[in-house]
């Protein structure tokens, strides 16, 4: 997947989402895969994207949550959740990646001052395949934040509807 | 601790195992686990099993966890069951309508074992 043409705006009214975000993922990872998620250098080239979970939101705050990151890093987070090697686990990568990105998206709308209500999440969606580009129709900010799953990349973005 | 039957219904396989493994890690002695994927798939389960404690996410396909809980009041084998939904939608207006469509206890995703036995136990423990 290509994302880096998307330019990170989080607006000034939104100055502490992306913190809040970061904290809902690092949150979510650290209870449910039982992994504490590192600082990437800004300078680290990012490896091919694989797997991507998209959660929508729509209610108050309207717009979509993505989770991407490798194949390996797919199975390892589906086998850490488990408890299962990783290659035992690779039948339920899809299902776990969708789950964390859930669990993503609702950390973080539950964080929000009054966020939560009203704005409700669809079902997850997962995509396979790294040569694609993600165009959202959204005309708000993107918050996106990068940090490092046993040493490998995942990227969190938040596409915001005004 | 009592053995008990339960149910957890979640549209995630590997948060229906993750939900079944802490309630062990919990203490309680699952005798029987019966899993469905949506409150539709409950429904249908539970014509021919009975359980003590139903596990139920809200936001699944087919039917959500707040139209399960209020379709399983008209069903005779479930009366009395103890419901706690497991879910990320944690607004204040899902949780007034899961308890008031008869759930008895609300946990919200992500969780511990231990926020699990912290609002499980205590409804185990009104039942009996």
């Amino acid at each position: 997947m290509t994302a880096t043409n998307l330019e990170v705006v989080p607006a000034d009214r939104r100055s502490n989402w992306l913190s809040l975000l970061e904290v809902s993922v690092r949150e979510v990872f650290e209870i449910m895969v039982g992994s504490n998620l590192h600082a990437v250098p800004p300078d680290q080239t990012l490896p091919r994207l694989e797997f991507t979970a998209m959660v929508g939101l729509a209610g108050r705050i309207c717009g979509v949550l993505t989770l991407c990151t490798t194949a390996h890093s797919a199975a390892l987070m589906a086998s850490k959740m488990l408890g299962i090697e990783p290659q035992e686990a690779d039948p339920q990568t899809w299902d776990a990646i969708g789950e964390v990105c859930n669990m993503i998206a609702g950390n973080f709308k539950n964080k929000l001052p009054g966020g939560s209500e009203p704005c409700l999440l669809s079902v997850p969606t997962v995509i396979s395949g790294g040569d694609y580009n993600f165009h959202s129709l959204s005309d708000g900010d993107r918050l996106q934040t990068i940090l490092a799953f046993d040493g490998v990349p995942i990227v969190v973005s938040l596409e915001l509807h005004t | 601790m009592t053995k008990i039957r339960t149910m957890i219904i979640d549209d995630s396989s590997v948060m229906r195992k993750i939900v079944e493994r802490s309630l062990r890690q919990a203490g309680i002695d699952l005798t029987e686990v019966v899993e469905a994927g949506n409150g539709a798939e409950a429904l249908n389960a539970l014509k021919s099993n009975t359980v003590d404690l139903i596990l139920c996410d809200i936001n699944m396909p087919v039917m959500n966890g707040l139209e399960f809980v209020t379709q399983l009041q008209s069903v005779d084998s479930a009366k009395g069951v103890p419901v706690v939904m497991i879910t990320t939608e944690a607004s204040e207006s899902h949780v007034v309508q899961a308890l008031s469509a008869g759930a008895r206890g609300y946990i919200r995703k992500p969780f511990t074992p231990d926020q699990v036995k912290e609002h499980v136990i205590p409804v185990l423990d009104a039942k009996k």
